[in-house]
């Protein structure tokens, strides 16, 4: 250690690095980008952390809610009364509206709003004071991006219900809410006092009764959720409340994870840095060993040797995470945009003292922890190789066992870092797991791909190109390398890119010719006639049109759910005991369906119980066996059920799927409300047809799939450019390392090239042999990062998402060509020395 | 009166593995240097001379045998312990220079004084007289690769003494030079050595050079073939 801080070491540390600082700055470059994504993600994450905290109130805009899914019963709305403080009522349901001036219509989420919500924060419109007149104008307001998509404007009507209304004002923020909520509900709100006109809310219609409260003093939050847990059991609904600690937790959580995953994404980039860092520093101090030895010969120990060259990679290290520090506090002020769509809050930047501490600590760390293997097997440089020049690698010297102690070091090292940054273990230990196995298949994928070269080597190609492929494997390659960084940044861009592919190919149902594309639902049964008859007169036919009867599960095998809730020793899912049912009858099963177990019984018996089908998901999450009973409170109504039959159901069907499915002669009394599968040849029929319903029966509400396919695509768009965005730092880390892996090896490729032109070689032979192996390693690079995203794809589908993946050859033809572009220009870019200049002024140059 | 022996080496050998088959490089090697005198040792390629060397000069640990060098035994001492004994005692020269390629001739010659921790300034004044000395005052600050060949080398003896060794060790030093500098060279060397009245053992297998010693040790698969004394009136002493 003492050697470490001699004057002697920090001067030849420093004598030796002034005369190498190119050749040194390619050490470090490939860590600033790495540092730079850690520093950024961090910063902004703090950001986004403080901004929560200091807006917490805002987040909710009161400091309680409480929701009921039916109008609040006259015991709940009294006890609202008891807790006085201000109070603001919204109902929200999905609803059809129509633009009369283009005559467009869209599902909206339709929100009623009395009273002064939001307490805290506000109601952003444009104009400004739109949000405050509305509710005494009798205005709407409409989401402004509702109004830009379908070129509407302040003073335009809009269509809800039975109300044609003048647009006050456009939304811009809703507190609490992100800007991408509008794109899976566009939000419209009226006032509560127009709501009985626009006559929407009909039985069976999905409304969500929202209380809102600001206390002027503190309130014990506890006591209230405690009480209205006691309403919920003595009033059979249910009741949800939400604190604005609750809200702040919730959101801080997503906020959370949102940073771990970019923040390894990140991390990742910083890994291939360090591999960077370890091949250039392998490859100096394998330059350093006469240096080292002549120290040695002349009196300076193992330490004070290793020292010199630890000090510089100290230093180095650090200034590299100096300057990714820097570039990664400005790139904070990048994320806002790629993420603020799905951010409740409007980021306040700050800079994060923590991320910059984190981030000169974790560059110089990861810098220190690659170029340890190299470092330590210099102690064990003899002296005597001042004599004689040592031959091979240096870690050559170091034994297998220390070598082996010096990877767990530094897988250690990453996972404890991976787990700093995540705030969990398994996930640190998991994320260093997977990073294991993909550095693992990526080497020996890489040296699978050498071992084929030299075993099918074409010994019959011309010299130029026997030369270039030969460089791949002959002794100070970098192939390894290469393949590595460049093939790890491959395999997770083109892994995120498959995976997007994938999912939107499956997800691209509305193209198929027999696939339905547009869903009508809330058809009450007196309009469920008229509105088939109204889709056949334009032509759209009707391809499912089922009754829908929405109940809950009141006991199961004798037991109330309730007790079954209260029973902490139980193993079925809560949400199955308490969910609203949406079941439908008939008289046989479907093509979707697959009996599993048990008998489908298609007429219900005249007296006993009735035996239903459940679905296998849902059979599962509530432990069921055929012959089970089962109590559903239908309205009201008590039905007593059995367990009839399992069936296999196919979700991934555009068409209304049932957990529960009755047989006929039970439910058709019951309240009902009807809904239509159909498919519209074109999107003018869809939005003519959508249109024509709207204007008839108002409450009717209409899904457009090829829409809805739209909001996804825009939704894993978003996500995937932030994702793809961070996925950036790990592509430029790996051209950074490729272009100080070929700036390292240089010396050596000027070495051969100079004598292959003393002995004749012209500069275009020379050119040509260096093109040809860059062309292999960028080919064999791309194809290794590229087979195994293939692979992760496939187990991706296979495992998670249930879908066989099949590649698209063209993306691996164009990634290849992409990356194969890139690593001849850098490569040939950096050696330009070796073919510029002559001979002897290149030997001359290089030997300082 | 007799002479001090500066390097006693003691039943010297040194094996290497190569494959399955064991290798002797040295066999039972005896012999000792004194003080002041000047020894050089040939042989033909592969015959142990570098090896002989590298292990007299505590450069390597030899399978068995002891090496003395200035009265301390160096198979005990560990690596480190051995690099403090050279920094010391011991001067090197060698066939391929050897200069730190990042460092100024000035520098080169300063760091076996500034290792020991010697003051800057007197190491500097000590490096610019020696290089002085070799005739290299306006070459100072060049580095190695803007040097020819004959003017590395006499950096490397500049920085040979400037530790005020007792022994120098030279391998093939003018091996790598042509004859007119390497005949430069070898004046200076001798010259210096003589100055400072250093021990000198050299490495050779050019016998004009060697004869220049006062002593040869002729080396013949990893024994000493032949001793014998050219200056008799230094053996007479011994």
């Amino acid at each position: 250690m003492s050697s470490f801080f001699s004057k002697w070491s920090w001067k030849m540390a420093w004598r030796d690095a002034r005369s190498n600082k190119k050749r040194l700055f390619v050490y470090i470059s490939a860590i600033i980008i790495g540092v730079a994504a850690q520093v950024a993600i961090t910063s902004f994450r703090d950001s986004l952390n403080n901004t929560i905290d200091n807006q917490s109130k805002e987040l909710l805009g009161a400091d309680l809610e409480i929701e009921t899914e039916q109008p609040p019963p006259d015991t709940l709305t009294a006890y609202f009364d008891t807790l006085g403080g201000e109070q603001s009522t919204i109902t929200e349901f999905p609803s059809m509206v129509l633009f009369p001036k283009s005559g467009s219509t869209r599902l909206a989420n339709v929100r009623a709003l009395k009273g002064n919500f939001p307490f805290y924060g506000s109601l952003e419109t444009i104009p400004k004071e739109a949000a405050r007149t509305f509710k005494t104008d009798t205005t709407a307001l409409v989401d402004q991006a509702l109004m830009t998509q379908f070129n509407i404007e302040v003073g335009d009507s809009i269509k809800v219900g039975k109300v044609t209304f003048a647009i006050g004002g456009g939304i811009t923020k809703v507190p609490g809410e992100a800007a991408a909520a509008s794109m899976v509900g566009p939000r419209v709100f009226i006032p509560a006092s127009m709501l009985e006109a626009t006559d929407l809310i009909q039985r069976g219609s999905r409304v969500e009764y929202k209380q809102y409260f600001g206390f002027a003093d503190e309130r014990d939050m506890n006591a209230i959720e405690t009480r209205v847990d006691s309403l919920q059991d003595a009033l059979g609904i249910d009741i949800d409340t939400e604190t604005v600690e609750e809200r702040r937790e919730e959101i801080g959580e997503a906020v959370a994870n949102l940073g771990k995953f970019l923040n390894l994404v990140g991390f990742i980039a910083l890994l291939l840095g360090g591999i960077g860092v370890a091949s250039s520093i392998h490859v100096y101090i394998n330059q350093k060993i006469s240096t080292a030895s002549v120290l040695r010969c002349f009196g300076a120990s193992s330490n004070q040797t290793m020292s010199i060259f630890l000090i510089q990679s100290i230093v180095l290290g650090f200034l590299g995470a100096l300057a990714g520090t820097v570039i990664g506090v400005g790139v904070q002020y990048l994320l806002p945009g790629l993420v603020s769509d799905f951010l409740p809050v409007n980021v306040e930047l700050t800079t994060s003292w923590l991320a910059i501490g984190l981030g000169l600590f974790t560059g110089t760390g990861v810098a220190l922890a690659f170029a340890l293997l190299p470092l330590l097997a210099l102690r064990k440089a003899s002296p005597l190789y001042a004599l004689r020049t040592m031959e091979g690698s240096i870690t050559a010297l170091l034994s297998n066992k220390t070598k082996a102690i010096i990877y767990v070091a530094v897988a250690l090292v990453v996972m404890g870092y991976a787990t700093l940054l995540t705030s969990d273990w398994v996930i640190g230990g998991l994320f260093t797991a997977g990073m294991i196995v993909a550095f693992g298949l990526l080497w020996l994928v890489a040296k699978l791909l050498i071992k084929l070269i030299r075993r099918f080597f074409p010994s019959h190609w011309s010299y130029v190109w026997r030369q270039g492929l030969a460089n791949l494997y002959r002794p100070h390659n970098q192939t390894t390398t290469l393949m590595l960084s460049l093939g790890l940044g491959m395999l997770l861009v083109s892994t995120l890119y498959f995976s997007q592919d994938m999912l939107m190919e499956e997800l691209d149902f509305a193209t198929r010719d027999d696939a339905p594309n547009l869903i009508f639902f809330d058809i009450q049964p007196d309009q469920n006639e008229g509105l088939n008859q109204l889709l056949k007169e334009n032509n759209v036919p009707i391809l499912q049109n089922v009754p829908m009867v929405t109940m809950r599960l009141d006991s199961l095998r004798g037991r109330s759910t309730q007790a079954i809730d209260d029973d902490s020793t139980n193993n079925v899912h809560d949400w199955a005991l308490r969910r609203e049912y949406r079941s439908t009858y008939r008289d046989s099963l479907i093509d979707s369906e697959t009996l599993l177990k048990g008998e489908w019984i298609g007429q219900a018996p005249d007296t006993g119980r009735v035996p239903v089908s459940a679905a296998k998901e849902i059979s599962e999450d509530l432990n069921l066996a055929i012959g089970d009973s089962l109590t559903f409170d239908v309205q009201g109504v008590p039905v007593e059920a059995i367990v009839g039959s399992i069936r296999e159901v196919d979700f991934q069907r555009v068409q209304p799927n049932f957990f529960m499915l009755f047989p006929t002669g039970v439910l058709e009394p019951a309240p009902q409300i009807y809904v239509t599968v159909s498919r519209a040849p074109n999107q003018e029929i869809s939005a003519s047809v959508q249109q024509a319903v709207v204007q008839k029966y108002p409450n009717v509400s209409a899904i457009d799939v090829s829409r809805i396919l739209e909001t996804i695509n825009q939704f894993i768009d978003k996500i995937s450019f932030a994702v793809q965005f961070m996925a950036l730092f790990s592509i430029i880390t790996g051209l950074i390392v490729l272009a100080s892996s070929v700036a390292t090896s240089r010396f050596q490729r000027i070495k051969e090239s100079v004598l292959l032109r003393t002995i004749g070689a012209s500069k275009k032979q020379i050119i040509q042999i260096l093109s040809v192996e860059y062309l292999f390693l960028g080919i064999l690079s791309a194809l290794t990062g590229l087979i195994l995203s293939v692979g992760a794809t496939w187990l991706l589908g296979y495992f998670y998402f249930d879908i066989t993946f099949t590649p698209n050859l063209w993306v691996i033809i164009l990634g290849t060509l992409i990356v194969t572009g890139l690593t001849i220009l850098i490569g040939m870019f950096n050696s330009r020395s070796v073919y510029k200049k002559t001979p002897l002024e290149v030997l001359r140059l290089e030997a300082t | 009166m007799a002479l001090n022996p500066i390097l006693e080496v003691t039943n010297l050998t040194q094996q290497f593995r190569s494959g399955d088959k064991k290798l002797t490089v040295l066999d039972h090697v005896d012999f000792s240097v004194e003080e002041g005198t000047t020894c050089s040792i040939v042989g033909p390629s592969g015959s142990g001379k570098t090896t002989l060397l590298g292990l007299c000069a505590g450069l390597d640990r030899p399978t068995t045998g002891e090496v003395t060098l200035n009265d301390v035994t160096l198979g005990p001492l560990s690596e480190d312990q051995r690099a403090e004994v050279r920094n010391k005692h011991v001067g090197f020269v060698f066939q391929t220079f050897q200069l730190v390629p990042t460092l100024t001739a000035l520098e080169n010659v300063m760091v076996p004084l500034e290792l020991r921790g010697v003051k800057t300034s007197e190491v500097q004044r000590d490096a610019e007289e020696l290089l002085t000395q070799v005739g290299l005052a306006d070459r100072m600050s060049h580095y190695p690769a803007q040097l020819s060949g004959g003017e590395q080398q006499r950096v490397a003896i500049a920085r040979a003494f400037i530790n005020k060794p007792k022994i120098l060790f030279a391998d093939e030093p003018t091996g790598n030079l042509d004859s007119e500098t390497g005949a430069t060279i070898e004046k200076l060397l001798f010259d210096l050595n003589k100055a400072r009245g250093t021990t000198l053992v050299l490495v050779t297998h050019d016998l004009s050079l060697a004869e220049q010693c006062q002593r040869i040790i002729r080396l013949k698969n990893g024994q000493i073939h032949k001793d014998e004394w050219i200056d008799t009136s230094t053996a007479e002493q011994v």
